[in-house]
């Protein structure tokens, strides 16, 4: 397996790689590879890579890149020695911080067995808004658990989707549809990667795309363009919301005296106002049907309006007209995406012969597609108003009643999961002791705010704020935060911060020049802010530099990995797949796989999941902990899917099978369990798939998971907010923030960061891409990659370019209200001519990743990071909220506003902030002047 | 193009060479048929002498032009194989012919090796160095056309591809190597160099009328290869945004001259005085002490032209090769 | 005769540099290679490829296109740099058509390279020899490999299989039926190169809506009372009328 999840076969000579090309016999890429996945081999031998521990040398400050090199077994006694005393006094002074997401159940596991609850993966600076929103409005997401279906689809609209996340598969896909004659539609600020292909291309603000959703979620509804039967059947569209505002029951939904089971969804107790009876009647009754729209009155008086009507009422201020204003698309452009949508999805009606039952019992011959299908990302998700926005194209998407059918969205197992998914913190303090493993999952699902992890006065209790009253939905908690939290002791002083494959001193963080401060800041006594700092990574990283201690991580060639189903797996619509890596080159050096050094750390910490009742290691290895550890003593749920029981017979749920890497190297490394047709559709009310799902230990109940068009979820912490729940209530200072964005419906706001700028002095949106030849930072030390992007522009609409004086190629100033960049101005015609953009993650700190000081990563390219803060200017008590969304605090990267201007004549052709050169390490090689490669040459003879 | 110095320095010092023995052996036979007194043996043997010793300076400049001065003893000899082909095998067998030639035709001289053949009808002998003479003036036009043909049949190189190119080479080789005569006779015959120098006039002027003439052409080519026609879509507004390669690559080194607009500019009027201008006012001057200066203010003129020469010529691969991005 | 060539399809290209790198992974250790990096770590990097991805912008905001375009060499049917290669080093197979270099006979003199439009080769300046694309010669008849990988590296990397590989003298082979039925080109006609490697271009699918298409038959709206009938006892033309 590749770094990322596709296959790939890696061809030796005499030990050393000849090339890398991808598996055809591999789910996910078919046998196609990237940029990346064909430069393997420079990423192999790159004289960046890491070799040894390494230990900052005694009197050295920190930051200065002064090393020793040290032992494995110093490591793991002085980190055994130093986490050990944390533990047993006050855990949470450890924070583990991930870049790798694709880790999390191991490193999360390791993180609660040690008792902190401060652990999280990057998913807080990626892409938590796109996870949250979608899981909690209709059960499943885009990229690892679900996305558009593109064999069958008619029409695809891509909207803030650059030119990752789904890569290689998406790359196919794409191509595929476009052959086939499908009309691809992309709304994006930037017209580059995928976007370059699309039929149509629609340059849109960024930051605008919620009330882009909006307007057209209302032309939808006056043209009557939406899918009434699905809306009816499979969301809660015609579910009575109690409209008495004095009720402490306002905005929920009403329901009979029924009792609640927990977790389950409760909709067969809910009440829809039946068309035929003209009476209330528990939803789903046999024989009714609800009205979508109108104003009823319960028996006992109180006022009822069905969800959809609560909607329609929602979007009637969202005109098209109105939209445009916002979003610069013309409101006649609006109208007509809205008009393609739903006419394709009414006229293009797919029916396939599948029959199926629903979890009300209805048996169905066939299923139906509306072939309209949708893709989003980071574009939607890192604005501080993404959460709403991913409601909205949510509920967009169900309008037209694509959800998993044939030619719309399709979920992916583990999903779809209940809204929201039964994962949950801790909710109280408490729940951090010493010498204790963590009682809840580090990270989870708020479904109330009971389910918040803050104490009696609503403080948070983890170092990033996360599932607060700040951010209480941060599913992925707030990585980005961590480091400016714990420099500032708010709300606590931590001892030590372990990073794990995160450039959190560059590219991963936002303000880099003072987080880079803060990281070498001392305290009164001379100690440093943030005492001890480990890193563990394979390569020659800007945060290495700022490192106590460095843990060399081997390549993804060098090490056993898995994309387990109780973390990110690579399934397909189809069905479950996961999938494993082997290790097809010994470790360089004394480089050691992250999962080895969690594994040995937990055992010398003698956490109980990694000893036994006497305190003896159970695991020898990573690989022998994967194939025996499970969920529960017998449950028959670990790390791998396939090829479970003694032999190997099992999938799913079994024995462990002491045979298990064998097997899945046998089999291109992946399980693939192919779901009965009737199982692969509608999979949120498909009686046959929840059933399975549940019997097979993927999600605890079966219940069907009804659409949340309006999100009850929302509405108690807004109750909480205003006073009214019996649920736990927010502090004063936060009810206000909770009451506004937590609406049960979508809604348009303005980028909090944006609400918050001067707009004519900044009148730019300044925003990054991932380009499609580089693995974030890591690949600026692959000298063939390094070819393609040496060094990046700020790209500037020529107009706009031209107006403040600008010429194509002019070294220019890039400045926010926080700071300023010097870069290099590239015209463009792919941009919408309020959006300045460039690649992320090429400029680099001089001397980084081995690259010489002069290297053009340093010296032309610059890191728009500089500009973005981590923190929304101070409110008018003075306290600082992350800048984040407010509701799950997903890091708002896009939300910068800012100005250009020419740099003055006789400023270096340099960019700025300039750092003194990193230096190379012990262990590593000097980087050659010149390569010629050829692998395995040397020793002659042939594979 | 990005001017090569070892062909640059390859095409003047031979031209200049070639010039010059054809301005010997012009004497030569004007003193056959008794319209110039006929000179010592050694004059022309000398002279012949200088010539080739050009060649081989020329020859040398060209072993840099070879991926590694080491091909030229390993790999050079293939060069004479696709003659049928190619301009550059022809002249790679052109140019020791020539050499071979001049070498025997300065020897015969100096060492009066000078067998008859046949006796004209007008009673002129025809001995062994007018043969060898007639020979190396077939061959110095032979190499002419080679050298120049090197460049003009490259049919997409346009400021190249024209009869022009031929003409100039030979003329700029011939004014060259006549200027260079004049400046030998005025110290080995002096009575001589106002042959040469009559002659170095007309050449002279002859190659500044062609030169300039190839210059007009070539400000008023246009270009026939558009960004349309290099990717095959058609919309009058087409920019580059990235060539695929940041750090540069062999596209970006080898077709651009590395200067600036202004450079080139200047360098045109620069090497029409030099070449062209400057020696024919020191020529008319008609004072034999200047002719050195003529002849190496001239060489150095040529320098310029040859560099402005190739600078000047847009290959259409550099549509591909417009933007670092 | 058999013509071997690439089609390459710049209706799906969507820029990833797949075919850059696999090309460079494949060749460098393999007939062709090596093929040197100078600076590979240092100010401005720069290697031998064999295949690189430009881009380009075509018209002007909002109705611009970004255009992903793959240049490698095009094996011309009459390519200008082989006759000009005075050694002979620079030859067309007759049995398939690539345009090769046979390093051996290479003197550096880069004449070839001056004699192609298309700025398609490469000098080394490790081995000062010129280089070019082989269309994967070492691999597409290497019968140890499994047939589908008896194809180009870039071809076979390409995640949107936007390069097509064949015969284009084969009227009945995928590359000559994608010429033919999807708008073919060549780059730089006006040279008569008759380039082997061909382009297809960009095609479009749009909707067309007529009005009527707007107006449903079965409106959910009507269902749900939104397109109201009016009051019975409003006044109506039957009652005032008596034709």
């Amino acid at each position: 397996m590749c770094a990322c999840r596709c296959g790939i076969r890696v061809h030796l000579r005499n030990g050393e790689i000849r090339y890398i090309d991808g598996n055809p016999d591999h789910p996910l890429n078919g046998g196609v590879i990237c940029a990346k996945g064909s430069s393997g081999i420079m990423k192999q031998y790159s004289p960046a890579r890491l070799t040894k521990p390494l230990r900052r040398k005694q009197g050295a400050e920190r930051g200065t890149g002064e090393f020793e090199e040290i032992s494995w077994e110093e490591t793991f006694s002085m980190l055994s020695e130093r986490l050990g005393k944390i533990r047993a006094t006050d855990p949470k002074k450890f924070a583990l911080f991930t870049g790798r997401d694709q880790m999390q159940a191991l490193t999360g596991m390791f993180a609660r067995q040690f008792g902190t609850p401060n652990y999280a993966a990057h998913g807080g600076f990626c892409s938590v808004n796109m996870a949250a929103g979608m899981i909690y409005t209709i059960g499943g997401s885009f990229w690892e658990f679900g996305g558009p279906d593109l064999e069958r689809a008619k029409l695809f609209v891509m909207i803030g989707t650059a030119e990752d996340h789904h890569s290689n598969p998406m790359k196919v896909a794409l191509s595929k549809f476009k052959r086939e004659g499908g009309r691809f539609i992309s709304i994006n600020p930037v017209r580059t990667g995928y976007s370059a292909i699309a039929d149509e291309w629609v340059p849109i603000r960024p930051g605008t795309d919620g009330a882009l959703f909006l307007a057209i979620i209302r032309e939808l509804i006056e043209l009557g363009l939406y899918d009434r039967d699905f809306l009816v059947r499979y969301t809660n569209s015609g579910q009575l919301v109690n409209l008495d505002a004095e009720h402490d029951e306002f905005g929920m939904f009403v329901r009979t005296e029924v009792p609640e089971e927990e977790g389950s969804d409760n909709s067969i107790y809910k009440l829809w106002w039946d068309r035929n009876t003209d009476k209330p009647v528990v939803t789903h009754s046999e024989g009714t049907d609800p009205f979508l729209l109108g104003e009823f009155k319960l028996q006992d008086g109180t006022p009822v309006k069905p969800a959809f009507q609560l909607l329609k009422d929602r979007v009637a201020e969202y005109t098209p007209e109105w939209a445009e204003g916002v979003t610069g698309i013309p409101a006649d452009t609006i109208r007509r995406l809205a008009h393609e949508m739903g006419i394709t999805a009414r006229d293009q009606k797919i029916e396939l012969p599948i029959a199926w039952t629903d979890t009300w019992g209805k048996e169905h011959d066939t299923v139906t597609g509306n072939p309209v299908a949708f893709h989003a990302m980071r574009g939607l998700a890192a604005h501080s108003n993404g959460f709403q926005t991913i409601r909205a194209l949510s509920i967009l998407m169900t309008l037209l009643g694509t959800i998993d059918r044939p030619g719309g969205f399709r979920h992916k197992a583990p999903f779809p999961r209940p809204i929201p998914p039964c994962a949950r913190t801790p909710n109280d303090p408490r729940a951090v002791q010493p010498n204790t493993p963590l009682d809840g999952m580090p990270l989870g699902w708020p479904a109330d705010p009971d389910d918040l992890f803050v104490d009696k006065e609503g403080n948070p209790v983890r170092l990033d704020k996360g599932f607060s009253w700040e951010y209480p939905l941060s599913a992925h908690g707030l990585m980005h935060n961590a480091i400016t939290n714990a420099w500032r002791g708010d709300p606590y002083k931590i001892d030590t911060l372990l990073l794990f494959m995160a450039n959190m001193a560059w590219n991963s963080t936002m303000n880099t020049s003072e987080v880079r401060k803060m990281l070498v800041d001392k305290d009164e006594n001379g100690e440093y802010k943030i005492p001890f700092l480990v890193v563990c990574d394979a390569f020659h990283s800007e945060t290495t530099a700022f490192a106590d201690l460095i843990l060399p991580d081997t390549t993804y060639l060098e090490r056993y990995d898995v994309m387990s189903m109780l973390d990110r797996p690579i399934s397909e619509f189809d069905g479950p797949v996961d999938s494993v890596r082997v290790p097809v080159m010994p470790p360089t050096g004394e480089c050691r796989p992250f999962q080895e050094v969690l594994i040995e750390l937990g055992t010398r910490l003698k956490l109980p999941a990694f000893v036994d009742k006497d305190g003896k290691r159970k695991y020898r290895d990573y690989p022998d902990f994967i194939v025996n550890w499970e969920t529960a003593p017998g449950s028959g749920i670990g790390f791998l899917s396939g090829w479970r029981g003694k032999g190997g017979e099992k999938s799913m749920k079994g024995e462990p099978n002491p045979n298990q890497w064998e097997m899945y190297a046998k089999n291109n490394c992946v399980h693939h369990e192919v779901l009965p047709r009737s199982y692969q559709f509608m999979r949120n009310w498909n009686q046959g798939y929840l059933e399975w799902s549940q019997r097979n230990g993927i999600t605890r109940y079966s219940e069907p998971i009804l659409i949340h068009l309006y999100s009850e979820v929302l509405q108690k912490f807004r109750l909480a907010a205003r006073g009214k729940s019996i649920t736990r209530q927010p502090p004063k200072h936060l009810a206000k923030r909770v009451e506004t964005f937590f609406d049960p419906l979508p809604f348009y706001y303005e980028p909090l960061e944006t609400q918050m700028s001067d707009k004519r002095k900044y009148p730019l949106s300044a925003v990054t891409q991932r380009p499609m030849a580089m693995y974030h930072s890591w690949d600026s030390q692959n000298a063939w990659l390094r070819q393609i992007h040496a060094h990046n522009y700020l790209y500037v609409n020529a107009q706009t370019a031209k107006n403040a004086g600008i010429n194509d190629g002019d070294w220019i100033w890039c400045e926010s209200q926080w700071g300023k960049v010097r870069c290099m101005a590239r015209y463009s015609e792919a941009v919408e001519p309020g959006t300045v953009w460039t690649w992320n993650a090429i400029g680099k700190a001089a001397g980084a990743w081995n690259l010489t000081p002069d290297a053009n990563e340093s010296q032309q390219g610059f890191l728009l990071n500089h500009v973005i803060s981590e923190e929304l200017p101070p409110q008018a008590d003075g306290t600082r909220y992350s800048n984040s969304d407010p509701i799950t605090g997903q890091a708002a990267w896009y939300d910068v506003r800012v100005r250009i201007y020419k740099a003055e004549e006789g400023e270096p052709g340099q960019t700025s902030p300039q750092f003194e050169p990193m230096k190379r390490y012990p262990g590593m090689k000097q980087a050659p002047s010149w390569l010629a490669y050829f692998g395995g040459k040397k020793k002659g003879g042939a594979q | 193009m990005k001017p090569a110095f070892s062909v640059i320095f390859l095409t003047t010092l031979i031209g200049a060479a070639q010039g010059l023995f054809l301005a010997l052996f012009t004497h030569q036979s004007y003193a056959l048929f008794g319209l110039l007194p006929m000179q010592s043996d050694d004059f022309y043997g000398y002279g012949s002498a200088i010539s080739f010793l050009l060649l081989c300076l020329g020859l040398f400049a060209a072993v840099f032009h070879l991926g590694k001065p080491s091909y030229m003893i390993t790999r050079a000899w293939r060069g004479i194989l696709q003659w049928r082909t190619s301009w550059m095998s022809r002249e790679l067998i052109a140019l020791p012919a020539f050499m071979g030639i001049v070498f025997l035709y300065g020897v015969a001289h100096l060492l009066t090796i000078r067998p008859e053949i046949v006796t004209l009808p007008g009673g002129q002998v025809v001995d062994l160095t007018l043969l060898l003479g007639v020979g190396g003036t077939v061959m110095a036009f032979v190499l002419f056309i080679c050298t120049a043909m090197i460049y003009a049949c490259l049919r997409f190189l346009r400021e190249w591809h024209t009869p022009l190119t031929v003409i100039n080479y030979i003329l700029m080789g011939g004014s060259s190597g006549f200027i260079l005569a004049a400046l030998y006779a005025s110290s080995s015959a002096p009575d001589e160099a106002g042959f040469f120098a009559g002659w170095a006039i007309i050449i002279t002027l002859l190659a500044f009328i062609s030169r300039v003439a190839s210059l007009v052409r070539n400000a008023r080519l246009k270009p026939k290869s558009t960004l349309q026609t290099a990717i095959g879509v058609k919309h009058p507004h087409i920019v580059q945004r990235s060539m695929g390669a940041m750090g540069g690559s062999f596209n970006t080194r080898e077709y651009f001259h590395g200067r600036t607009a202004a450079f080139l500019r200047a360098v045109k009027p620069a090497f029409l005085l030099l070449a062209f201008v400057l020696p024919l006012l020191l020529l008319a001057l008609d004072t034999p002490t200047l002719l050195g200066a003529a002849f190496i203010l001239q060489y150095l003129g040529l320098l310029a032209e040859r560099w402005f020469f190739f600078a000047q010529a847009n290959h259409p691969q550099n549509l591909y090769y417009q933007t670092v991005g | 005769m058999t013509q071997l060539a690439l089609v390459i399809d710049l209706n799906v290209c969507v820029g990833c540099s797949a075919c850059v790198t696999s090309c460079k992974e494949w060749n460098t250790s393999g007939s062709a290679g090596p093929l040197v990096d100078q600076n590979p770590y240092g100010a401005n990097p720069t290697g031998t490829f064999f295949n690189r991805v430009q881009t380009y912008e075509i018209g002007q905001f909002p109705h611009s296109e970004t255009l992903h375009f793959p240049k490698s060499c095009l094996h011309c049917e009459d390519p200008p740099c082989v006759p000009v290669c005075p050694t002979g080093a620079s030859y067309k197979r007759k049995e398939d058509g690539i345009v090769l270099v046979d390093y051996d006979k290479c003197i550096g003199c880069k004449y070839c390279s001056w004699a192609c439009p298309y700025g398609a080769r490469e000098f080394d300046e490790n081995q000062k020899i010129m280089k070019k694309c082989t269309l994967c010669v070492d691999r597409i008849y290497d019968m140890s490999m499994p047939e589908t990988d008896r194809k180009p590296s870039c071809v076979k990397a390409c995640p949107t299989s936007a390069r097509l590989f064949g015969d284009i003298h084969d009227p009945e082979s995928e590359v000559s039926q994608a010429i033919r039925e999807d708008g073919g080109y060549a780059l730089m006609p006006e040279w008569g190169t008759h380039p082997s490697n061909h382009y297809l271009p960009r095609r479009k699918t749009k909707l067309k809506i007529h009005a009527d298409e707007l107006e449903r038959a079965d409106n959910p709206l009507k269902l749900d009372q939104q397109l109201p009938k009016p009051d019975k006892d409003q006044s109506t033309m039957d009652d005032v009328s008596a034709w």
